[in-house]
């Protein structure tokens, strides 16, 4: 096992620290004889930037969906400090949602769509005016306030309903794969901005998507779902470099399964071997591309292989390889620089780069 | 209620609306069920409580000649009708969605008109046009007063029909060497059988039942409708019920294969609300 | 894509049908109503203001004109109130069985309007099942004579005919509405109510108007339920219109009341098109 690095592990503490704000206890649901989410507990802390991940079908819409108030939970309940939300509806929860495709209402101008929440709820216009300009001002859609949503690109409509939903103050936003419409590099600048903004207003944001790479860049934490059951959460760094299970160590990011027998303290893995304090049986472990290397050192602790080249793919500052080694096993490793295809190559990684991870149990 | 309302969205408003729902329910079937019962009522057309179920009034509408000449004047004239207007129908619809010709906004516009102008001013109209011409009034005449009043039904269902079809379909059959006529045969035609089927049942339909036009044009022959009118004037007798219930079960026997017909296409074109829909829109 | 020969095939026809037997036709009530009768019956082709004239100066035609307006526009109101609450039961509560609670409302449109304005003449009549059936509960000692031959029997009638037509477009524009517009008015704090007036019934706008015009529209030329069931209080301009081309033999005066009605049933087409256009946002 990695030791912690120090940076993790003040995180963590920082994180332990932060009261709870929102509560989800073994919340289920099923839609007639489909299980969509089943037994999820999740604390949800004051200010933090958590990210649900998920592919499509893990339940992670329904997950945010039920949190909103859009669908009630077939068992299980939702906390918020003392008081229970999932009996109330969603106009009588402290929470707003942004929504993947922004549902900006068509009739109304982009002054009328922020202020909208606040008009429903009655407050005086002079309030109105003031913490709707701030909420534009923030998301500079100032010059474009009377202008209707159909005039106005996506990246603009979406940034309309965040504002929209900001404005009024809510206790935790929720976030719908608000980015998944924009193209690569909008996204990534919109990636950049989302995370300042939320650092600067200080409110619970819950974002859900399918990219592992935004989930990374963004969060404070992720909570990885899969076939509607929590898989691992913890924060970026931990879930790349401690995986708790298989399928976690193959979505985010690359990796390289290995499938091993332990016996007596040893790991063999079809002609690599090396130490490790596991139970015996068989055992699976996760070497990340970027932990191995080209070439031998002789550095201790390191376990060697010997193959041919089989691939190459460029990715600009890297380029990621794939090695046949003697036993028939396909390594795949990051190097920089270029190499030729079908070249004999050494290759290496040190013992306690290999991260035991559980195998992940087949659900329906 | 559980019938129609999910148990998740029923609430005190969801109760008020679905009684609201079964009373224009109501209003819109009792006149119906009413007629229907009292076909077979002993004692004729009005009276509470009805007594002396009878088959009595049916037997007189078998006998009853100038009723079934009728339905035959009308079954030609809806069938000659329905022909008319999907000849031209379906080219206008193909013309408005893609050429270019001067007029074309005032040519859109006319052809929805008679659609909601009333039906006696375009059988007067026709009926001066008829007089100027020096024709005669006979099925003719109500034939070519109907083709042209529901022209705009083909014309909005095909149009519709056309808006959902896919452009590169087409363009791949000419790529593939066929010409336009065999283009149209082989690819337009058979993407446009629902709304054409649609329209042709709605069509078929609004002429048998058609007064307004009729009304004005009609010469010796009568049509069902305006033979029924006569018997109107004469006095109601359960004859009528008679008749009008076996209207409702062929028009019911109507929606219903039109029903089953769309289920069984994927999409889901339906009549009336495009008809409304782009009719509307003109 | 489309050759011009092509072009030429679709739009020549139909055009050239409309123009021979629409354009024609209202050009020839144009010119009739500037035309008079002679005492001899016979048509006079001296062109004069006189039919316009005795149109404003006798006051039968303005009064007759206007109350068919108010019988349309109380026709336009109630079947929008039984309308539009219909079709939003319909749009948002009706889950699984909502094809089955349109295909409901749609079938009566199918069955005959004469045979669904005769049921009401033999309900509302004094022999009628209602008067019967109230005088058997005891609730009445005499049949109520307004039910029948009277503008409060039109109403109802037309009112009964063309709430699934106001249904139609409203239906339709309710379930143009996203869902997730619901949704968002719901998580930014709106209850159901306000929902409702600042979201729902904005963006369905353009359906009502499309409903009540053609409510409104359609009863204003209505002819044959004022014949059935309105009686002599119940004439509408249709019925003057009929009698002028009928019994009244007066050619160039129909015309010229043809031709009112058709101007302004084109100025509402376009008053509300214009308003539609006002209120659609998509």
């Amino acid at each position: 096992m990695t030791s912690p690095t120090p940076g993790s592990v003040a995180l963590e503490n920082s994180i332990a620290v932060k009261p709870t704000l929102l509560s989800i206890r073994k919340v289920a649901k099923t839609f007639g004889p489909n299980v969509v989410l089943r037994d999820i507990s999740l604390e949800i802390a004051e200010g933090e930037f958590l990210t649900i991940l998920g592919e499509s079908g893990s339940g992670k819409t329904t997950l945010l969906r039920i949190v909103a108030g859009f669908e009630n939970a077939t068992s299980g309940e939702l906390w918020m400090g003392a008081e229970r939300l999932d009996d109330r509806p969603p106009y009588r929860r402290p929470i707003n949602t942004v929504f993947q495709s922004y549902a900006l209402f068509p009739h109304l101008s982009v002054e009328q769509n922020v202020g909208y929440g606040l008009r429903v709820a009655r407050r005086p216009e002079s309030e109105i005016a003031q913490r709707v300009a701030e909420a534009l001002e923030k998301v500079r859609m100032t010059a474009h306030a009377q202008k209707k949503p159909s005039k106005i690109s996506g990246g603009q409509q979406q940034r309309v309903a965040l504002a929209r939903a900001l404005v009024n103050r809510p206790r935790l936003l929720l976030l719908d794969e608000p980015l998944s419409a924009l193209d690569a590099n909008l996204r990534r600048q919109m990636q950049v901005e989302l995370k300042s903004l939320q650092r600067e207003v200080g409110i619970a944001f819950v974002f859900v998507t399918h990219d592992q790479e935004e989930a990374m860049v963004m969060s404070d934490r992720i909570a990885l779902l899969r076939s509607g059951e929590l898989e691992q959460v913890a924060t970026p760094r931990d879930i790349y470099s401690r995986p708790a299970t298989a399928y976690v160590a193959q979505f985010i990011g690359h990796t390289n399964l290995l499938r091993a027998d332990v016996r007596d303290g040893t790991v063999r893995c079809g002609n690599l071997s090396w130490a490790a304090s596991q139970p015996n049986g068989p055992a699976l472990f996760s070497v990340r591309p970027e932990q191995i290397r080209l070439g031998f050192s002789s550095a201790a602790g390191t376990v060697r292989a010997r193959g041919r080249v089989l691939h190459s793919a460029f990715h600009g500052a890297t380029e990621l390889i794939r090695v046949k080694c003697g036993d028939g096993l396909v390594i795949t490793l990051r190097t920089a620089g270029s190499t030729v295809i079908g070249n004999e190559v050494e290759i290496e990684f040190s013992a306690s780069d290999a991260v035991p991870v559980r195998e992940s149990p087949e659900r329906g | 209620m559980e019938f129609f309302v999910n148990r998740e969205n029923q609430n005190a408003r969801s109760r008020w609306l679905f009684a609201h729902a079964l009373i224009v329910f109501a209003f819109l079937y009792l006149p119906i069920v009413v007629l229907i019962l009292y076909s077979f009522n002993g004692q004729g057309v009005g009276g509470f409580p009805p007594r002396g179920l009878t088959l009595d009034w049916y037997r007189t509408l078998f006998d009853d000649g100038p009723i079934w000449d009728s339905v035959l004047n009308s079954l030609k004239v809806a069938l000659a009708a329905m022909l008319i207007s999907l000849a031209l129908g379906i080219p206008a619809a193909l013309a408005l969605d893609r050429a270019q010709f001067p007029g074309k906004a005032l040519f859109r516009r006319l052809v929805l008109l008679p659609l909601i102008l009333p039906g006696i001013i375009t059988g007067l109209s026709l009926l001066m046009l008829f007089n100027l011409m020096g024709k005669h009034l006979d099925l003719t005449t109500i034939i070519l007063g109907h083709g042209t009043a529901l022209i705009s039904v083909a014309t909005t269902e095909v149009f519709a029909g056309l808006q959902k079809l896919d452009r590169a379909q087409e363009e791949a059959s000419l790529d593939l060497g066929a010409n336009y006529w065999q283009t149209f045969w082989r690819v337009t035609v058979p993407n446009l059988k629902l709304p054409i089927i649609g329209a042709a049942l709605l069509i078929f339909t609004l002429s048998m039942d058609e007064i307004a036009v009729s009304f004005l044009l009609i010469g010796r022959d009568n049509t069902l409708p305006l033979e029924i009118w006569g018997r109107l004037r004469r006095g109601i007798t359960p004859e009528i019920n008679a008749i009008s219930t076996i209207i409702f079960l062929v028009s019911l026997a109507a929606i219903i294969f039109w029903y089953r017909l769309r289920l069984r296409s994927e999409a889901s074109v339906d009549v009336g609300m495009e008809l409304m829909e782009t009719s509307v829109g003109a | 894509m489309f050759s011009r020969a092509y072009k030429t095939v679709v739009t020549v026809p139909p055009l050239l049908w409309v123009a021979v037997f629409l354009l024609v036709p209202y050009f020839l009530m144009f010119c009739y109503s500037f035309w008079s009768v002679s005492p001899s019956q016979t048509i006079v082709h001296t062109w004069n203001f006189d039919n316009y004239k005795e149109l404003i100066e006798k006051p039968v035609y303005l009064q007759t004109l206007l109350r068919s307006m108010w019988i349309a526009g109380r026709v336009m109101v109630f079947s929008l109130l039984l309308g539009y609450p219909l079709a939003f039961f319909c749009s948002f509560y009706s889950g699984r069985r909502k094809d089955l609670l349109y295909q409901l409302v749609i079938i009566p449109l199918w069955v005959s309007y004469l045979v669904r304005a005769y049921a009401w003449k033999t309900i509302l009549g004094s022999d009628g099942v209602l008067n019967t059936l109230l005088q058997y509960v005891h609730l009445t000692s005499r049949p109520l004579d307004f039910l029948l031959y009277s503008p409060f029997a039109v109403v109802l009638t037309l009112t009964h005919i063309y709430t699934p037509f106001t249904f139609l477009p409203i239906y339709a524009a309710l379930e143009h509405i996203p869902r997730n517009l619901v949704e968002a008015s719901h998580d930014l704090g709106a209850s159901p109510v306000q929902t409702f007036w600042r979201v729902i019934f904005p963006l369905s706008i353009p359906g009502v108007l499309a409903g009540a015009t053609f409510a409104f529209v359609l009863s204003l030329g209505d002819f044959l339920a004022p014949l059935l069931l309105g009686g002599p209080s119940g004439i509408m301009i249709s019925n003057i219109v009929v009698s002028l081309f009928g019994a009244a033999y007066n050619w160039p005066l129909g015309a010229a009341i043809a031709l009112a009605m058709l101007l302004i049933v084109v100025s509402l087409l376009f008053l509300s098109e214009k308003l539609e256009k006002k209120w659609s946002f998509s």
